[in-house]
């Protein structure tokens, strides 16, 4: 029997298990590609239009923070400009999810070794798991050409964007498998390969950001700036897709000689053996079991606090070379000045990463709620609620966690870029409370997305997880695109990040975010309520 | 609580469905204070989901269930603190030592010093646990005593074990069945659901056997044994024949050699014939529960999956 043996059986399993799932992530990444880039030209039909645009936001510190370099004012790269970076975010995270679907999480559910006691290689689930993940790529790949060529844009452009969207993701199909030898659980093994998707969105926007004489270097250093270097509709540099592939290949094989080496359901860390009785903070109080919700959550908050604290210090330094990009432009020079001059531009990149903190908490806080979906469908819930503690209590001790996450993230967001900036500046102590102000401004935006997810659990537990992403996905998307999409006004004021104010800079306006706390409340109470009423299990 | 006389648990024609799926069909179950109560049936009779209502986890969709003289949705929380629960499937989190779990488990449950150190402790070393080693470590076996030892180190009046014994081997089903017989002396309720007879038999006092989500039988098993048959094997000095009498059943004759099934009824007239034949060794068993198992579910298989 080769290592790879049952292969096919597996990877047929695999396309059985996600019939639903791929086909959903490749049309959505396909659809929101191809109706941007359908609305950009309605919007901006005319090469000077869209020249206007280059100027204007092509070189607008913040949005070349968030979104890349822009290449060209053809109507293909500036797509590729707005959609190019975050597409491949998309569609990494896409393989990312499938592959330790496939590996980690199936190893850590015993189901690998019902099947690896057949007929089936080593190396077969790994190799099955990659081969479904290539599969949708080229799926991708195929449909996102033929969309864009529908839409009258060149084909050899499409090509080159569909291509470097699709490598990237490839890539982290990659680090995914290497992750997923290197963790010996799924929910680790994912935070390894999206902590280096975070790491690599990061190099790439702090290096386009950083101006001349900045380290702009730092941007080649990221899968996610060479999709940005490939440079769709303009040069095509088809040779750099090269370093995706060859990316992919290095991890490939870093996976297989470590699924060789290790023991089934084994990381490459041997567990150490811990306590033999429970701490009092454990034992927790009776009806709120806080001990326990915090014990199993705070490894991940630790993860996400030092990513969080990393990113934001690295964002702020880089505000202080944001003015270099606006070059030797008298007539945008003036534009910005009007807008508040140096200060205000800077405001206005720094607003845009505080943003960007708030968008990526409340991702944070829906997967800390989610958390109470995983300990119902592993049985792990029904001997806390079998004992003395209540549901609302249960419920409660992992919202709680969320919330005081949330907030710890937001904090380490705000002091980190303060810091970031201000030390480069030498105001740090003002830069530290303006921003940490500015990131706190989100928590009631970010905590009213944990609240619809709170909700679905109560309401509808078997969709809250696909649900409580869904609505992540929206608010993100609303964020991001909404406004140079011109989407009406109820649309952008259904994301609770619409009502948040631009901070630093904007006036603070009260209300709203009383609003918005408010609204995280009802949601919270009325889907703990729901859980009060429905079965468990 | 008052006295042997009272009921722990009382189940009236209790229903419940899944989608189409019907997993309870008018359940009864009637559990005293004091005993040991074996709760049979065969996998997907609804055991797990009867249980799942009594710890008001599940809403019933009809009927009546009551815990302690509560109601089991209702006063949940307040129930609970009176009851230790081994679930059938222990998944515990695996980053947790076994020991911390025990002590989570029975803090969450009650008051903490209803804990005794000393009863712990003798408890993890009686069946062989190693606390110190995290829950991902731990073997199906391993997983099934933490839940055991959390429960039975708990000052619970009830005790509700799901399969308990799913997963240990002989030696751990021993001392468990020591545990089990330690709890009936002091005077603590016991719900054992499972489908392994020989356990039920050394261990209850009373028996429910359900089918479908129905209770087929209930009752001592000295009462069930009434409505039952005894197995009898005997050499004899000349061949017999058994023809025409009735109340016997599945009769081989090989020779001098006869093996049947007979009703308490006929069991006088068999004796007579086999008398007058000469007997050179006789062997009369009561049926054990395997037999009284196989009579309910031989002829009609029960239906796939109830459990949720």
């Amino acid at each position: 029997m080769t290592a790879f043996a049952g292969t096919g059986a597996l990877a047929r399993l695999a396309f059985r298990r996600d019939r639903i799932m791929l086909p959903a992530w490749v049309y959505v990444i396909t659809a929101l590609i191809a109706s941007n880039s359908y609305s950009l030209n309605k919007l901006y039909p005319s090469a000077a239009a869209r020249a206007a645009l280059a100027g204007s936001g092509g070189r607008n510190p913040a949005l070349v923070f968030l979104y890349g370099r822009l290449s060209g004012d053809s109507l293909g790269a500036v797509s590729a400009w707005r959609y190019g970076v975050w597409a491949a975010i998309f569609a990494s995270l896409m393989s990312v999810f499938l592959v330790i679907r496939h590996t980690r999480a199936d190893e850590e559910a015993g189901r690998l070794e019902l099947v690896g006691s057949a007929a089936v290689g080593r190396l077969a689930a790994l190799t099955a798991a990659l081969l479904v993940a290539v599969a949708a790529t080229v799926a991708l790949t195929v449909l996102l050409v033929a969309a864009l060529v529908f839409l009258g844009l060149p084909a050899a452009g499409s090509a080159a964007f569909a291509l470097a969207i699709t490598t990237c993701s490839l890539a982290f199909a990659a680090v995914a498998a290497l992750a997923a030898q290197l963790a010996a659980g799924a929910r680790p093994a994912r935070g390894i390969a999206i902590g280096v998707l975070g790491a690599a969105y990061l190099l790439r926007a702090v290096g386009d950001a950083s101006g001349a004489g900045g380290p702009s270097w730092l941007t080649w250093l990221s899968p996610l700036g060479w999709t940005e270097f490939i440079r769709p509709y303009s040069e095509n540099r088809w040779q750099l897709l090269a370093l995706p592939l060859a990316t992919a290949a290095a991890a490939v094989a870093g996976a297989y000689a470590l699924a060789v080496l290790r023991d089934h359901g084994a990381g490459l860390l041997p567990d150490r053996p811990g306590r033999a009785a429970a701490s009092a903070w454990l034992r927790g109080p009776r009806y709120l079991p806080l001990g326990l919700a915090w014990r199993l959550q705070r490894g991940t908050l630790y993860g996400w606090a030092a990513g969080f604290a990393f990113t934001f210090a690295a964002s702020g330094a880089a505000a202080k070379g944001i003015g270099s990009l606006l070059g030797g432009s008298a007539q945008l020079r003036t534009a910005f000045t009007r807008l508040g001059g140096q200060a205000g531009i800077t405001d206005a990149y720094l607003a845009a990463i505080m943003s960007l903190a708030g968008l990526a908490a409340a991702a944070y806080a829906t997967s800390a709620v989610l958390r109470l979906r995983a300990e119902e469908t592993g049985d792990r819930a029904e001997p806390l609620l079998a004992a003395a503690t209540g549901r609302v209590g249960w419920g409660l001790s992992h919202v709680a966690v969320a919330v005081f996450g949330t907030a710890l993230l937001l904090a380490a967001a705000g002091v980190a870029a303060g810091l970031g900036y201000g030390l480069r500046t030498g105001s740090a102590g003002t830069e530290v409370a303006r921003l940490l102000g500015a990131a706190l401004a989100q928590l009631p935006a970010s905590l009213a997305v944990a609240g619809a997810a709170v909700l679905l659990f109560g309401l509808r537990p078997a969709a809250s997880v696909a649900g409580a992403w869904t609505v992540l996905g929206a608010v993100v998307v609303i964020a991001l695109f909404g406004q140079v999409l011109r989407l009406s006004g109820w649309l952008l004021d259904l994301s609770p990040f619409t009502h948040v104010p631009k901070l630093p800079g904007a006036a603070v306006t009260a209300p709203p975010l009383l609003w918005l706390g408010l609204a995280a409340l009802a949601l919270t109470a009325a889907g703990l309520t729901a859980l009060r009423r429905r079965d468990i299990g | 609580m008052t006295g042997a006389m009272t009921n722990a648990i009382e189940v009236r024609a209790l229903r419940k469905s899944f989608g189409r799926t019907t997993a309870l069909d008018g359940l009864d179950l009637t559990v005293r204070s004091g005993e040991v109560h074996a709760f049979l049936g065969p996998n997907g009779a609804g055991k797990t989901t009867t249980i799942r209502i009594l710890l008001g986890l599940l809403s019933k969709d009809g009927g009546e269930a009551s815990l302690l003289g509560g109601d089991p949705w209702r006063d949940a929380g307040a129930l609970h603190a009176r009851l230790a629960y081994v679930p059938g499937d222990v998944t515990l989190w695996p980053g947790l030592t076994g020991g911390e779990i025990i002590d989570l488990l029975a803090s969450l449950r009650g008051p903490r010093s209803a804990v005794d150190p000393k009863r712990r402790q003798a408890l993890i070393e009686r069946f062989a646990l190693d606390p110190a080693k995290k829950a991902r470590a731990y073997s199906k076996g391993n997983r099934q005593k933490v839940a055991l030892i959390a429960a039975l180190a708990s000052d619970a009046e009830l005790l509700i074990l799901d399969e308990p014994t799913a997963g240990l081997d002989p030696l751990m089903e021993a001392v468990f069945r020591e545990c089990v017989d330690d709890e009936r002396q002091r005077g603590r309720t016991v719900l054992l659901s499972s489908h392994i007879l020989a356990e039920a038999e050394a261990l209850a006092d009373r028996v429910t056997i359900i089918r479908d989500g129905r209770t087929a039988e209930t009752g001592t098993l000295a009462q069930m044994r009434h409505l039952t048959r005894s197995t009898v094997d005997a050499e004899l000095s000349r061949p017999v024949s058994l023809d025409g009498l009735p109340g016997v059943h599945a009769a081989e004759i090989r020779g001098t050699h006869l093996h049947c099934e007979v009703d308490h009824a006929a069991l006088n007239e068999v004796l007579t014939r086999l008398t007058a034949a000469g007997v050179v060794a006789l062997t009369c068993r009561p049926p054990t529960l395997e037999e009284l198992f196989l009579r309910h579910y031989s002829s009609e298989r029960a239906g796939p999956g109830a459990r949720p």
